[in-house]
C-alpha cells in the first residue's frame, strides 16, 4: 500500500479514515467555512429551510468584501443580511474597515490553517492552499448545508505535481510563472485534481507569490492548490494563530497522477491576452499595445510584495496621461502597512487611485468598470470576455510589475525596463 | 419518471459562468425569473426567448469554468433547462448542477454526435441519451451517490430535509 499526497492525508484525516484513494466520495468535516456578502440570499434563506443553528460558529467567516462599501441597494441589502445572520448565531464578521478581499482575510487573520478542509462561496478559495490547507470553492447552497452539519461531500481528487525548477530571475515573480504553467496545460489541465507546487522556484518564492500560485489553480479547473509549509510558512502563520499547526506533507512513496516539470529559471514577465488566462505570451510579445486602464489589486495580486514592486516602478514617474492607474489593496491591514511604508504617497502622486479594499474593477461592478473598447491591464486572475464590464473591453492579465510599467508608458511594456536590479 | 425529451441547444468548450450568467445580473438581482431572462445572453441572445421547458444544454470541455456562482445553472434551470449533457465538467458548476437538481451528465463523445436543435432523450438515472432522429445510443457515466439521490430529491435542500425526516420534502416525492 503506496503513501499519500498531503492532499490526500488531509482529507483522509477529515473524513476519520485511515487511507483515502482518488475517485473515492467521501463525507469530510470542515474546519473553517467563509461565506462571501453576494451569496446571502441563496445561502441564508437555504440554511433556514433546514437548520437553526450553526454547527460552531467560531469556525464560520462572514467577510463584507466584493462590493464595499455599498454602491447600489442590492450590495447593501445582501450585506445587511449578511451581517445580520453573522449577529445572530455568533460568527465571526469582518466589516467594511476592517475587512479586505475574502481569501485576503481568511489567510492574514489565521483562519485557514495547514492540515486543514476549508471552503468558500468565491471560486479562489483554493489560495489558501499556499498555507498548506485543503481549500476550495462551494457553492451558496451547499455553503448553508455545512452551516448546518460541518460537513461536505467531496470526491478524493487524483494528484498532480508541478515542479518549478529556479530560481526566477529578477524582476519575474509567481504570477509569470503560473501565467506559464496555464499557457502550458490549459483550461482543463488539472480538470477535477489536486496540484500541489513544488521545485526551488516555490521554495525561493515569498509566501505572496506562493498565494498567486494557488490562487490561480483554479483556472486549470483543479479542485484545490496545495503548497507545502516551510519556516516562511510556519513564521507567517506563529504570528497570526496561537492554534497547533498540522504540518501535513506529501509522502514520498505518494501516487502522482502525472508529475510536470517545468523550468522557470530563464522565464521572461508574461501576459495573458484576451480572452482567456491561457492565451499566455511573453509582455514583450505584446509590448506596445496600448491600454486605457491599469490595475493592481485582487485576490491575485494585491499584497505587500505587488505594491512594493509598483511603488518602486513609480518611484519618480507618472501614469500615462492617456491612461488611469487603480490601486485596491487587497486588504485593510495591506493599506495601513503600505501607507506606513510610503508607498501610497508615491502611487497617489504618480497620478494613481487608491480605491477600498475589496474585488474592485475584477468583479466588473462597482469600481473601475470598462467602456466599449477599452483596454485593461490587470493583476487579478480571470480575463473572459466582459468580466470587467462591455463585452468589447478587453482584459490583459500580467504581475503587478508589468500592469505598473505599462502604466508608467500607456501601453504593454516589460517591468525590467523600469527595475533595478530585479524585482 | 427519470427520462426526459427536449430540443438540444449546443454549445463549445469551456462555456464560462460569465456566458451563462453574466456577473451584473448576478451582482443585482437574485430572481430566478429575472436571472432566466439574462441566460446565456452574452453569447446567445435568443437563447432566453426561445428557450423551451426540458430543452436540453450540450457543452463541450469544461463546462462552466469561471466562477462558483450557482446562479449559473439555477438561470438555466429557471429558463426551463431540464438536463446539461457535457464532454467534461468544471467542479463547481457541476456541484452546483447537483445542488440545485439540476443533472449533469458528463458523456465524452457527445458534443460530435448532436447539433442544435436536435431532439435528445435522456434516462438521468442510468445515464442514457437517445438521438431520436438517427436513433444512436449515447452513455453517459451515470451519477454516483450522493450526487443522484441529492438530483431525484429535487436539489440538496430538499435531500437533506428528506434525511431530517422532514414532510415538506416527502410531499416533493421522487
Amino acid at each position: 500500500m503506496g503513501g499519500m499526497t498531503a492532499t490526500e492525508k488531509i482529507l483522509a484525516q477529515a473524513s476519520g479514515r485511515s487511507k483515502v484513494v482518488p475517485g473515492e466520495i467521501i463525507t469530510a468535516d470542515i474546519d473553517a467555512a467563509m461565506l462571501i456578502h453576494v451569496m446571502s440570499d441563496i445561502t441564508f434563506p437555504a440554511f433556514e429551510q433546514i437548520a437553526t443553528r450553526v454547527w460552531d460558529p467560531s469556525s464560520v467567516v462572514c467577510v463584507v468584501e466584493h462590493c464595499i462599501p455599498a454602491h447600489n441597494v442590492w450590495a447593501a441589502e445582501t450585506q445587511r443580511r449578511q451581517r445580520e445572520f453573522a449577529k445572530k448565531h455568533g460568527l465571526v464578521l469582518y466589516d467594511v474597515g476592517r475587512s479586505g478581499i475574502c481569501h485576503q482575510v481568511m489567510m492574514e487573520k489565521g483562519h485557514a490553517l495547514p492540515g486543514t478542509v476549508v471552503v468558500g462561496t468565491d471560486s479562489d478559495s483554493c489560495t489558501y492552499g499556499a498555507l498548506g490547507s485543503f481549500a476550495t470553492g462551494i457553492g451558496a447552497t451547499e455553503m448553508a448545508a455545512v452551516l448546518a452539519e460541518g460537513q461536505l461531500w467531496f470526491r478524493v481528487p487524483p494528484s498532480v505535481q508541478v515542479i518549478l525548477r529556479g530560481p526566477l530571475s529578477p524582476g519575474v515573480v509567481g504570477k509569470d510563472a503560473i501565467l506559464h504553467v496555464i499557457g502550458q496545460l490549459g483550461l482543463d489541465g488539472a480538470l477535477y485534481e489536486g496540484v500541489e507546487f513544488s521545485g526551488s522556484a516555490v521554495e525561493a518564492m515569498s509566501l505572496d507569490s506562493r498565494m498567486t500560485l494557488t490562487n490561480m489553480v483554479e483556472m486549470l479547473g483543479a479542485k484545490n492548490g496545495i503548497i507545502e509549509p516551510d519556516e516562511k510558512t510556519i513564521s507567517y502563520l506563529q504570528e497570526r494563530t496561537d492554534r497547533p499547526l498540522d504540518i501535513v506533507r506529501s509522502d514520498s512513496d505518494a501516487h502522482w497522477e502525472r508529475i510536470i516539470e517545468f523550468d522557470v529559471s530563464k522565464l521572461d514577465p508574461q501576459i495573458a491576452a484576451p480572452h482567456s488566462p491561457t492565451n499566455v505570451m511573453s509582455v514583450r510579445e505584446a509590448a506596445g499595445t496600448r491600454i486605457h486602464q491599469a490595475f493592481i489589486g485582487g485576490c491575485t495580486n494585491g499584497r505587500m510584495e505587488d505594491l512594493r514592486t509598483a511603488a518602486e516602478i513609480f518611484r519618480g514617474r507618472k501614469v500615462h496621461p492617456d491612461a488611469r492607474l487603480i490601486v485596491i489593496p487587497a486588504s485593510q491591514q495591506i493599506y495601513a502597512q503600505a501607507m506606513d511604508e510610503g508607498i501610497l504617497r508615491v502611487l497617489l502622486k504618480a497620478g494613481g487611485t487608491i480605491c477600498t479594499p475589496s474585488c474592485g474593477p475584477c468583479v466588473g461592478i462597482d469600481k473601475g468598470v470598462l467602456a466599449s473598447g477599452e483596454v485593461c491591464i490587470s493583476s487579478t486572475n480571470k480575463n473572459y470576455r466582459g468580466r470587467m464590464g462591455h463585452p468589447d473591453s478587453l482584459i490583459y492579465l500580467g504581475s503587478a510589475g508589468t500592469v505598473a510599467a505599462s502604466a508608467v508608458n500607456g501601453q504593454i511594456t516589460d517591468p525590467r525596463e523600469f527595475l533595478q536590479g530585479g524585482a | 419518471m427519470t427520462c426526459t425529451t427536449g430540443r438540444a441547444w449546443v454549445y463549445g468548450d469551456h462555456l464560462d459562468t460569465d456566458e451563462i450568467c453574466p456577473a451584473e445580473i448576478l451582482l443585482s438581482t437574485s430572481d430566478p425569473a429575472e436571472l432566466a431572462r439574462h441566460a446565456m445572453a452574452p453569447i446567445d441572445p435568443e437563447f432566453s426567448t426561445k428557450v423551451q421547458p426540458g430543452d436540453i444544454l450540450v457543452a463541450g470541455r469544461n463546462a462552466g469554468c469561471g466562477s462558483s456562482r450557482e446562479q449559473a445553472p439555477l438561470a438555466l434551470k429557471s429558463a426551463g433547462i431540464a438536463v446539461v449533457i457535457a464532454e467534461s465538467f468544471a467542479r463547481v458548476f457541476y456541484r452546483n448542477c447537483i445542488t440545485i437538481g439540476l443533472p449533469a451528465l458528463r458523456c465524452p463523445g457527445i458534443r460530435a454526435k448532436v447539433t442544435n436543435g436536435d431532439t435528445l432523450q435522456v434516462d438521468v438515472q442510468t445515464g442514457r441519451i437517445r438521438h431520436l432522429a438517427s436513433g444512436d445510443a449515447l452513455q453517459a457515466e451515470a451519477l454516483e451517490e450522493p450526487a443522484l439521490s441529492i438530483v431525484l430529491d429535487g436539489g440538496l435542500i430538499n435531500h437533506l430535509l428528506r434525511k431530517r425526516g422532514s414532510p415538506a420534502a416527502a410531499a416533493h416525492g421522487r
